[in-house]
């Protein structure tokens, strides 16, 4: 049987490592992809990037916040539960090349996200540096996993409870002022984060890549809900992404889009968190 | 004598003359007001007495016109004459020779510009309804017999792969099942039945129906795999060289949803239409919270198109709860590609139609929502490329009009996903593949394709029609091994 949880665990709060069985996807999947899945039968489709795979056993690990209804859903379900339905791999993959020195800069989930193009990018002859943003110690993952993927690892955090205090900009400012030259960036994580990123090296002329995640539905270019403004045309991130040029993209667009369905996700939210307290059942797939 | 034993009576003394002056039978119809607030069919179907009267309509020409405008070719006389006998299993028995699908058929069909665009009596009177002949036929079975399974030839050894599970592929199915071929659909989403089943809203479909004929396809032994991206999951090449498939038929239908490419866009409370269906239709999104997929609920919203996806846009619209739903077209209701009988629901419904009227922009408010369109008042100028008249925009015409959602249902271009991967298939500049409409073969041995990935967007039927085309040469092609376009 497909999409079997094999294995589950939260790594840090509210952040759950899932190894799912998926042989098709753990053999096809390249760095920068992702996969759409649903919990139960009246579920949302919601796209969430592949962490890593393995052939061997035909699984594919993915990291889950739980912020929202779908993805606390997803963290209440453990080993031997079912995902409802999972496809994949959807998107292009990262445009993985022989840049010279690049910089990895990661927020929140975003780090796990990150780290197959870490990777890859390392195994194309890169020198990676890894920085790892997050709000506070705790929430800093997979830290041993990009260490030992790349050349350096600068942490960040915004209460300075672990590395160094302030956001990534301030560990990117830092490296260019040591007199690093930088001649890729990637940058993957909250809106805010990619685009200051996107902000500071646009006036250095250094081609800094965000990894969009947008509000999807079928994630195959049937439905046009994620599209994007980049360059001034319109995209569809499902197809033509999800990574884009970050100095082309226009982030207003795409923070407003974020906000379309803010007040039904807290309604969803609410009755979830309602149910949950009156001990209704989570749906999980009967086998 | 019973009411059906005067009807069979009446259909032996009546001369051909008072048969054809029989009136074209009313389809009962939810009511008006009453629909606007649910989201059960509109139409009610014929009961027995009506098919029966509605059948002896027919003359039984001996050169019926009707079969040629069937893309599917049902024997329509025959099974009509059936249901002039009281014989609704004997109708649906016909029916089913050539169509598996006849309760989706016998609603969605454009039988105006089909088989009952043919018909002799519309010369004089009105044609005979077909379509609600075949609907009636296959929701009496539906209602009062168990699936009937059909003859199956013995399995020949030979895989064939269908990508897409709208009605090309299962029509190819259920023609290749029959004859011995391992019957394998694989289907991006997590439910079956294609447009059918994201695109038509359940008042024009109802999708405990389509799961019922789609049911009865996997009955005969076809297989499903849900949740697979060809293209993405596994390739074409791939089907073929690792997975031992001797051929593939491609129905993945149309795809990419077009927009007009005017500035605001991408602002909130804008939709393609697409995405609007799929929420309500396939996500069930008008069942929010208890299904997680929302949607934008507005009191009014603007639907831009004339075809049948802006019909089942702008009643959606109303039926979600929008007191003002309005079409704007740029040409006049007698360009409208929708169906009549959708256009007049419509009215019914209390939708609103602004015609010769185009939006040029949308203009949001400081949180990036939209407020506004920027329209502009068109004439017609002489026909275009399509036959149709051509509109121009009167200068100096432009108006604003407040608006709280906008779906755009202007069409749709072609999937990239699967032709992309498929590096020796031959596509045109719109990415539709190309493909022989008398074989469904296409520029790569072993392919084959059908419906709206090939015609651009079309209808159900028509892409039926090519899943049919397809089957036949398939077969041709695995038994002989001879690859001739």
């Amino acid at each position: 049987m497909m999409n079997k949880i094999v294995n589950a665990e939260f790594i840090a709060p509210d952040i759950k490592l899932f190894k799912i069985k998926a042989p098709y996807i753990a053999e096809k999947r390249k760095p920068g992809q992702f996969v759409v899945l649903r919990v139960h039968e009246l579920g949302e489709r919601i796209p969430i990037t592949i962490a890593d795979a393995d052939i061997n056993d035909g699984t594919i690990t993915i990291i889950v916040q739980g912020i929202g209804k779908t993805t606390k859903h997803l963290n209440k379900l453990g080993a031997g539960d079912y995902i409802h339905d999972l496809a994949g791999p959807l998107g292009k993959p990262s445009h993985i090349d022989k840049f010279g020195r690049v910089v990895c800069i990661s927020g929140g989930v975003g780090t796990a996200e990150a780290l197959p193009i870490a990777k890859a990018l390392k195994e194309a002859g890169n020198e990676v540096i890894s920085i790892i943003g997050a709000r506070t110690r705790d929430l800093v993952i997979t830290e041993k996993e990009m260490a030992d993927r790349t050349d350096e690892v600068i942490i960040t955090t915004d209460d300075g409870s672990y590395g160094k205090k302030g956001f990534v900009t301030n560990a990117l400012q830092e490296l260019l002022d040591e007199g690093k030259k930088v001649d890729f960036i990637l940058a993957i994580g909250p809106l805010p984060m990619m685009k200051a990123v996107s902000e500071m090296t646009r006036p250095l002329n250094i081609t800094t890549m965000v990894s969009l995640n947008s509000i999807m539905i079928d994630a195959t270019g049937m439905c046009g809900g994620c599209r994007a403004t980049v360059g001034g045309k319109t995209v569809f991130v499902c197809v033509d992404g999800p990574e884009f040029d970050g100095h082309q993209v226009d982030f207003s667009v795409l923070e407003n889009r974020q906000k379309i369905y803010i007040d039904e996700e807290r309604t969803s939210l609410k009755k979830f968190e309602e149910d949950c307290r009156l001990g209704k059942e989570i749906k999980k797939v009967k086998i | 004598m019973s009411k059906i034993e005067e009807l069979i009576k009446k259909k032996l003394e009546l001369t051909k003359k008072e048969k054809m002056a029989i009136p074209r039978q009313v389809m009962p119809e939810q009511d008006a007001v009453e629909r606007r607030s649910n989201f059960n069919e509109v139409n009610l179907g014929f009961d027995e007495d009506t098919a029966m009267l509605e059948a002896i309509r027919c003359i039984e020409c001996k050169k019926p016109l009707c079969i040629d405008g069937c893309p599917v070719n049902i024997d329509i006389p025959k099974f009509i004459s059936k249901i002039s006998d009281g014989d609704f299993f004997g109708a649906i028995d016909i029916i089913k020779e050539d169509n598996l699908l006849p309760a989706v058929c016998g609603r969605v069909c454009p039988q105006e510009v089909q088989c009952e665009l043919t018909c002799i009596l519309g010369k004089k009177y009105k044609p005979v309804s077909i379509g609600r002949l075949e609907r009636f036929a296959a929701d009496y079975e539906m209602a009062h017999r168990e699936f009937e399974m059909p003859k199956v030839l013995p399995k020949n050894g030979k895989k064939v792969a269908l990508l897409g599970s709208g009605p090309a592929s299962l029509t190819c199915a259920s023609d290749l099942i029959k004859w011995g071929y391992d019957v394998t659909i694989y289907e991006a989403l997590h439910e079956l039945g294609g447009v059918l089943v994201y695109g038509i809203p359940e008042f024009r479909l109802p999708k405990a129906l389509l799961k019922k004929e789609i049911g009865n396809i996997e009955k005969t032994g076809v297989k499903f795999v849900k949740n697979f991206i060809v293209g993405k999951t596994l390739t074409v090449d791939e089907l073929l060289n690792k997975e031992g498939y001797d051929a593939i038929f491609i129905g993945a239908g149309a795809g990419l949803p077009w927009f007009m490419n005017i500035p605001g866009e991408n602002l909130n409370g804008i939709y393609s239409a697409n995405e609007y269906l799929t929420r309500v239709n396939l996500m069930k999104a008008y069942d929010f919270p208890n299904a997680d997929t929302p949607i934008k609920i507005a009191k009014k919203v603007v639907v831009v198109g004339g075809g049948n996806v802006a019909m089942d846009s702008v009643r959606t619209a109303k039926r979600l709860g929008a007191e003002r739903a309005i079409v704007l077209y740029r040409r006049t209701e007698k360009e409208m590609p929708a169906r009549d009988e959708e256009i007049q629901h419509a009215k019914e419904e209390g939708i609103e139609f602004h015609l010769l009227t185009a939006p040029i922009e949308y203009i949001g408010d400081d949180d990036g929502w939209v407020k506004q369109a920027r329209c502009i008042r068109m004439e017609l100028g002489e026909p275009d490329a399509s036959g149709r008249r051509r509109p121009i925009p009167i200068e100096g015409s432009e108006f604003l009009f407040d608006i709280e959602l906008g779906v755009v249902a202007i069409g749709n271009g072609s999937n990239p996903l699967i032709s992309q991967t498929i590096p020796d298939l031959k596509c045109n500049k719109w990415g539709n593949i190309i493909a022989d409409l008398k074989t469904g073969m296409t520029s790569k041995k072993g392919v084959f394709a059908g419906g709206d990935i090939v015609r651009g967007s079309a209808t159900v039927i028509l892409a039926m029609g090519d899943g049919r085309v397809a089957a036949k040469s398939i077969d041709k092609y695995l038994k002989t091994g001879v690859w001739e376009t």
